[in-house]
């Protein structure tokens, strides 16, 4: 195979499926090196799945591709040496240290000084004083940390989190967010699943996945142009009868509260356009036209697709 | 909590009903479970109403002769025709016969010297001599105490002798390596087999199945590390605390109850160390088989049990019915009971237990051969 060109991962048709049940579904993506690639996608998607074949702990039923230039299929030995893998569950071990769950993943990659690496790492990861302190017993926040720490450790190429924030509280979600910008700056590959909108706007691109199948993927830009919403945000008193009323409406595929807001999105913009026409004029509301949110467009693309689907 | 709050009258018993509804179709999804409350019941009927038998019968016998004569024979044929005995040797020299004894191959010698019929002829009330492995007092017992009955009866019948009341030969027995019939002396080294068999595959039966439980294992698959790898990783450590249990166990046979080594002490530990690493290998392979540690706990009670009921630690063996004498090769500790027996009673050596030693080894290369095969790489 020729040496790797930018490409971290490049996959083409993957399919798997559990007890007969489709879990992905002809899956194809390509991934530059040194890039943010945001997996998003509703719970049971297949986000997991796709990450578990892609570092080897599935194999797809079909399908074929390649991680850092390794075949995912006959190659995933070379690919779990260079591959930092995230689990969505805190999957190191509870009963042992900080210092010693780090030093068994320094030995099992073989690093000269698993001492030396450990120490270092747990300064990067301001985890000094807690060395000794036994992972079970760390706090959320800490214990991701501990779990990022120690997929990074061995200078993997490519790192793959499986909603590595699920749970953690907003301080430690932005300190994570700056350590991920930092190690995509020193060149790594990052793949994160999540199902925050925020998390996903600091993505370089983004890929949607539902029921198996990716929707749309691209930059955030990109990705919210594709989606032909038109919205308007609705703001002023007595939003409540506004949302049911509007719900009802012929064109109006979407009405979501956002704070003291509205949006009030349609796929036709014509449609949409007459729907709200007889509230426009209401002095109580003060419409806006505005961008449609990258929430707004993942949960049509989800009503999209379970209409597709159902 | 009063008394009466403990039974509270509303709805009490519709909410036992509904926990016992849940624990009914828990149970019904609990194939192993389930398999285990049929199976280990009729698993322990067999094998205590056909297998197990305290009145040993077959005891492997073998014969010296020293001289070729009609009471000779007479002997062995009234040997074989009682269920106490079976003839499965014929040897003419000491040696022999004693290697045989040593190794376990026979638990019984009887020995004709040379001029027993012309003594028995001319009433000089010769001397039958009879060598027991009392390593097992229960299985030498009973056997020695109905062998004069056994050889009078014969000689009788046969009228090689003046038919008068009194017996005409001596038995002088000899048993070997336990003089004294002490049960103790039997009980330890079988029970440090026992002991051992049972922490060891508890040990290693829930290494895997912990670590799948526990979500560790996805993170551990994700790492570049082989199946073997783990699986030696995770045995070895045990065998330093099966060897340290060991010790304990023989250093507390020895101060306790004078239970001595009369064999090689580092034969001793290096078989001992065979036996743990096998142990430890078979518990292994429940861990990759199992679906979690409760399944694993139970296949290792599964093997637990009937080893301890067939590997002659608490009933002859040479009591047993053939197929389960056959059974009770498949499990380790016969073996080791037997190993721990002859080196601890008799001081036998490897060339002796040879047979043992390499099924303990052979049991030992499947459980491993089948766990690393077994060992799911991927979490398909």
């Amino acid at each position: 195979m020729a040496a790797p060109s930018d490409i971290a991962i490049d996959v083409e048709g993957l399919t798997k499926s559990f007890d007969g049940r489709v879990v992905v579904k002809d899956l194809s993506m390509q991934v530059k090196r040194g890039t943010i690639f945001g997996f998003l996608g509703p719970n049971g998607s297949g986000k997991t799945t796709t990450i578990r074949m892609l570092c080897g702990l599935l194999t797809p039923d079909s399908g074929h591709g390649t991680c850092l230039g390794f075949d995912i299929i006959t190659e995933s030995d070379k690919i779990k040496r260079r591959v930092g893998y995230m689990t969505q569950r805190f999957s190191l071990y509870q009963d042992l240290s900080v210092r010693e769950n780090l030093e068994f993943v320094a030995r099992i990659y073989g690093m000269p000084d698993p001492k030396k690496a450990t120490r270092e790492m747990i300064a990067r990861l301001g985890l000094k004083g807690r060395e000794e302190q036994v992972a079970g017993d760390l706090s959320g926040g800490w214990k991701q940390r501990l779990a990022l720490g120690a997929c990074t450790l061995p200078n993997p190429e490519l790192l793959l989190l499986d909603e590595p924030t699920a749970g953690v509280d907003p301080k430690a979600r932005r300190e994570f967010w700056a350590e991920i910008h930092a190690l995509a700056a020193e060149g790594l590959t990052v793949l994160v699943s999540t199902h925050y909108m925020d998390e996903a706007e600091r993505c370089h691109e983004i890929a949607y996945i539902a029921y198996g199948e990716i929707l749309v993927r691209g930059t955030v830009e990109e990705v919210i142009e594709h989606s032909k919403l038109t919205t308007y945000t609705v703001s002023g008193e007595n939003l409540v009868p506004l949302q049911s009323a509007l719900d009802q409406k012929l064109g109006v595929d979407m009405v979501a509260p956002f704070g003291t807001s509205l949006h009030v999105s349609g796929r036709d913009a014509a449609k949409l356009e007459a729907a709200i026409k007889p509230y426009r004029n209401d002095k109580n509301f003060k419409w806006e036209h505005s961008e449609p949110s990258l929430e707004d467009v993942f949960i049509d693309l989800m009503q999209k697709s379970k209409d597709n689907f159902q | 909590m009063t008394f009466a709050q403990l039974f509270r009258s509303d709805g009490f018993w519709r909410n036992v009903r509904a926990m016992i509804l849940k624990e009914a179709l828990q149970l019904r999804r609990d194939r192993v479970t389930l398999a285990t409350m049929i199976t280990v019941p009729l698993m322990q009927l067999t094998l205590f109403g056909y297998a197990i038998n305290t009145t040993p019968h077959d005891l492997p016998t073998a014969v010296l002769l020293q001289e070729t004569s009609d009471v000779g024979r007479s002997i062995v044929a009234a040997l074989e025709n009682t269920k106490y005995f079976k003839v499965t040797q014929r040897v003419h020299s000491v040696d022999e016969f004693d290697h045989l004894l040593a190794s376990g191959k026979v638990l019984f010698g009887v020995e004709i010297p040379a001029g027993f019929e012309r003594a028995l002829r001319r009433g000089d009330k010769p001397a039958l001599l009879v060598a027991a492995d009392a390593t097992d007092p229960v299985a030498a017992g009973s056997a020695l105490g109905s062998l004069a009955q056994v050889v009078q009866t014969a000689l009788r019948n046969d009228r090689a002798i003046p038919d008068i009341g009194a017996m005409p030969f001596e038995i002088r027995a000899h048993a070997r390596y336990n003089p004294a019939a002490e049960t103790q002396l039997n009980i330890v080294p079988g029970l440090l087999g026992t002991i051992l068999t049972m922490t060891m595959l508890i040990f290693t039966s829930l290494s895997v199945t912990r670590e799948t439980e526990r979500g560790t294992m996805e993170s551990l698959l994700s790492m570049p590390i082989t199946p073997l790898e783990i699986m030696l990783g995770k045995i070895l450590p045990y065998v330093l605390i099966g060897f340290f249990q060991a010790t304990l166990i023989v250093g507390a046979g020895l101060v306790l109850f004078q239970v001595p080594i009369v064999g090689n002490v580092f034969l001793l530990a290096f078989l001992t160390t065979l036996f743990i690493a096998t142990n430890l290998a078979m518990g292994y392979t429940f861990s990759t088989l199992a679906e979690n540690q409760l399944q694993a706990v139970q296949m290792s009670m599964m093997t637990f049990l009937p080893s301890m009921l067939l590997s002659g630690f608490l009933f002859p063996y040479a009591g047993m019915p053939v197929w389960a004498q056959y059974l009770g090769e498949i499990f380790p500790l016969t073996h080791f009971i037997r190993i721990a027996r002859a080196v601890m009673l008799k001081g036998s050596n490897l060339i002796d237990l040879h047979y043992d030693a390499l099924m303990l080894f052979i049991l030992m290369l499947i459980a491993m051969g089948v766990a690393v095969t077994r060992f799911r790489r991927t979490l398909d």
